[in-house]
């Protein structure tokens, strides 16, 4: 599904990603871990559009088709999704508004019918189970005087109305109690099938014991140093960053 | 004898002549009000109130008086609020025509009707305030003093003590938008104590044109009345729309107005509220939206004369392309006017870089025990919130228009009458730049 090759970026003369290798196939769930500055936000920035960042060299391929060329709205139809480390908050913008545009944008674009109203609703309805947010969350403004929660909790209600083909979860678990967590592991599970795939970007191993990925890569100076499995968390959890820093360090000397 | 030469002075005094030949009352009144205007002339930018606003192209053109009053009801028929059941009261080119206009279950002892009549037939009850709060001896006033001269006709709105209107009432003066034609309409309006008033001015032009609109309106609002006052300006964007709003508020009266502007190359609009009476009060909210090489101007002033009297005013303005706007407000509080609670904000969002906004507070306080406080905010769209609306599939003419519309919704939503603030919301969004999309709510 997407296959990432030598991708170089920078913000304005610093370089932060320095030459990613990536393959994400259908229905994988793969796990970014590494310290802070290790160029794990900017991956997840670059692989949606944010103009802030400039690729100097490599490509994103998606589906076949060079996802680099694409606008931020048209990844956003082709179904790449990012649960933002930071949602915007946006006052005067009612939270159920944006979502039904978004929804139906991503519907004409694949050739159906836009929902109406009713439509919306049940769907919503539907998809808020077990998300813990109810309709005053959403018919307030988008994330307006929201807590940290609810803003992490709208972005997984978001995910799980537009069904994303590949969900980017940029460090959604942090400053997460385990309540919270839970619930966005339960929304994140809930849309695992053979046709999505995930890709989480987190600082800390403990939401991967809710959502047990297929991949681990470690993210060190904008290069992926390590990648494994599951227990490459666990590893990573036990022995700190440092290990991989000194690692990583070595082999540089060497 | 002057010597200095008054730009536009002979034209004017052509309409003056014109004036007094067809017999129009307020002799004395209009006679004093034309010599003022001979003193002072059209306003130059030296003015400090003026300083931002230069309307010599006015004076430049040869306005004349409007011939008649033809017009096709079809033509009209657009700028009538869709949903508002209540009386309906049209001017063409500031002359009351009651074939177009609907008066209808009004109250009891309401009256409803065209000023030059009232003044003809003497019912000086109803007329007395004319002239009373619209002075005009300040040389910044000279369009005031134009009016006061020129006026063929306007309207005159006149509720009882112990009275309340239900349904609102919509002004509508259209021009019929021959360019080089002027009008100067007047409305008067009288609310006795204990009444209550829901009215809409509006002011549209009927084709696209030069031509001017010189209003003028004095609200008499009685003790503990309520009365909610609406504008929307829908000139032609080729059309000069000067205009000044007087208002008295009374002891425990509460007086509030939203003026919304979309139209005119060049719109002043001065709003002057004098809170007359103990725990009186006065909200002002204003919208613009503003384009092209055209200027909005807004000039609020407001006299807190009494004690324990509370005044807001929220103004924000949308400026795209080389668009000018101005905004200054007011405050003055008189040494008797204790516990005087003032709040001004005025808020501009630019879309061009070229756009430009002078936004100015005065604030004049001469009491010891007052809260009075403003701002100024000036922006862009936010760069974060439009990146975060792409990533979710809208493109970038819907997201810029999502965000434009939520920068003025928090005004639309002080619209109390839901017909109102509907017709409002659906008149903004048809001008918002990119406003293909006109769903903003899920309902």
């Amino acid at each position: 599904m997407l296959e990432i090759r030598d991708l170089h970026a920078s913000v304005g003369k610093r370089e932060i990603l320095r030459g990613i290798d990536l393959i994400i196939n259908d229905g994988e769930v793969h796990a970014i871990m590494g310290p802070n500055g290790s160029g794990k936000s900017t991956l997840a920035s670059v692989l949606v559009g944010r103009d802030d960042y400039k690729v100097t060299a490599g490509t994103a391929t998606y589906d076949g088709r060079d996802l680099l060329e694409l606008e931020p709205e048209e990844r956003a139809r082709e179904g790449v999704f990012l649960a933002f480390q930071y949602p915007v908050e946006i006052p005067g913008v009612n939270s159920a508004y944006l979502l039904k545009a978004a929804l139906n944008e991503i519907r004409k674009h694949r050739g159906e019918s836009e929902l109406d109203a009713i439509e919306f609703m049940a769907l919503v309805k539907e998809r808020m189970k077990g998300l813990e947010i109810g309709p005053e969350l959403f018919n307030r403004p988008v994330n307006a005087g929201f807590s940290g929660g609810e803003k992490k909790r709208n972005e997984i209600l978001q995910m799980a109305v537009l069904e994303p083909r590949l969900a980017i979860m940029d460090e959604t678990d942090s400053g997460l109690d385990i309540d919270a967590l839970k619930i966005v592991a339960r929304g994140v599970n809930a849309l695992r099938s053979p046709e999505r795939s995930t890709l989480i970007i987190t600082h800390y191993q403990r939401l991967l014991n809710y959502i047990v990925p297929d991949f681990v890569h470690v993210l060190f100076g904008g290069r992926i140093v390590m990648s494994g499995g599951k227990e490459l968390a666990l590893e990573l959890e036990e022995k700190g960053y440092g290990w991989i820093e000194n690692d990583t360090a070595a082999q540089v000397n060497a | 004898m002057t010597t200095q030469l008054i730009e536009g002075e002979d034209m004017f005094r052509a309409a003056f002549e014109q004036v007094q030949r067809d017999g129009t009352k307020a002799h004395a009144l209009r006679s004093q009000a034309f010599t003022r205007f001979s003193e002072v002339g059209l306003p130059t930018p030296r003015l400090e109130s003026w300083r931002f606003t230069n309307v010599r192209p006015i004076g430049q053109r040869r306005f004349v008086m409007p011939a008649g009053r033809e017009v096709d009801p079809s033509a009209i028929a657009s700028f009538e609020l869709r949903g508002l059941e209540g009386p309906r009261a049209i001017a063409i080119d500031g002359r009351y025509v009651p074939e177009l206009s609907s008066i209808k279950a009004i109250p009891p002892g309401v009256a409803i009707q065209s000023l030059t009549e009232t003044l003809a037939s003497g019912q000086e009850l109803l007329t007395w305030p004319l002239g009373q709060l619209a002075t005009f001896d300040d040389p910044a006033a000279a369009f005031t003093a134009l009016n006061t001269s020129l006026f063929q006709d306007g309207i005159v709105v006149s509720i009882p003590d112990n009275t309340v209107v239900e349904a609102p009432l919509h002004l509508l003066f259209a021009a019929t938008g021959s360019s080089g034609v002027m009008s100067h309409p007047r409305v008067l309006v009288v609310v006795g104590e204990n009444s209550q008033l829901r009215l809409v001015e509006s002011y549209a032009g009927v084709t696209d044109g030069a031509y001017l609109t010189n209003a003028v309106t004095e609200i008499v609002v009685g003790d503990n009345a309520v009365v909610d006052h609406y504008k929307l300006v829908r000139e032609s964007v080729e059309a000069y729309h000067i205009a000044s709003m007087h208002v008295r508020i009374g002891r425990s009266a509460n007086f509030s107005s939203h003026a919304i502007t979309l139209g005119g190359a060049i719109v002043r609009n001065d709003v002057v509220g004098e809170l007359d009476g103990e725990g009186a009060e006065c909200t002002l909210n204003g919208l613009y939206l503003v384009n092209d090489t055209r200027l909005v101007d807004n000039h609020t002033t407001i006299y807190h004369t009494k004690p324990h009297c509370n005044s807001h005013a929220l103004y924000k303005g949308i400026l795209d392309d080389r668009a000018r706007a101005v905004f200054n407000g007011k405050i003055v509080v008189a040494p008797d006017a204790q516990k005087t609670d003032a709040k001004q904000t005025n808020k501009a969002l630019l879309l061009s870089e070229d756009a430009q906004i002078n936004t100015k507070p005065e604030l004049e306080i001469f009491a010891d025990d007052v809260k009075c406080t403003h701002g100024a905010t000036i922006g862009q769209l936010d760069a974060d919130a439009l990146f975060y609306l792409r990533s979710r599939g809208l493109d970038v003419e819907q997201a810029r228009s999502v965000l434009i519309h939520a920068f003025a919704s928090d005004l639309l939503n002080r619209i109390a009458i839901e017909p109102i603030r509907a017709e409002f919301d659906a008149v903004l969004l048809r001008q918002l730049p990119g406003s293909g999309h006109t769903t903003f709510t899920v309902a």
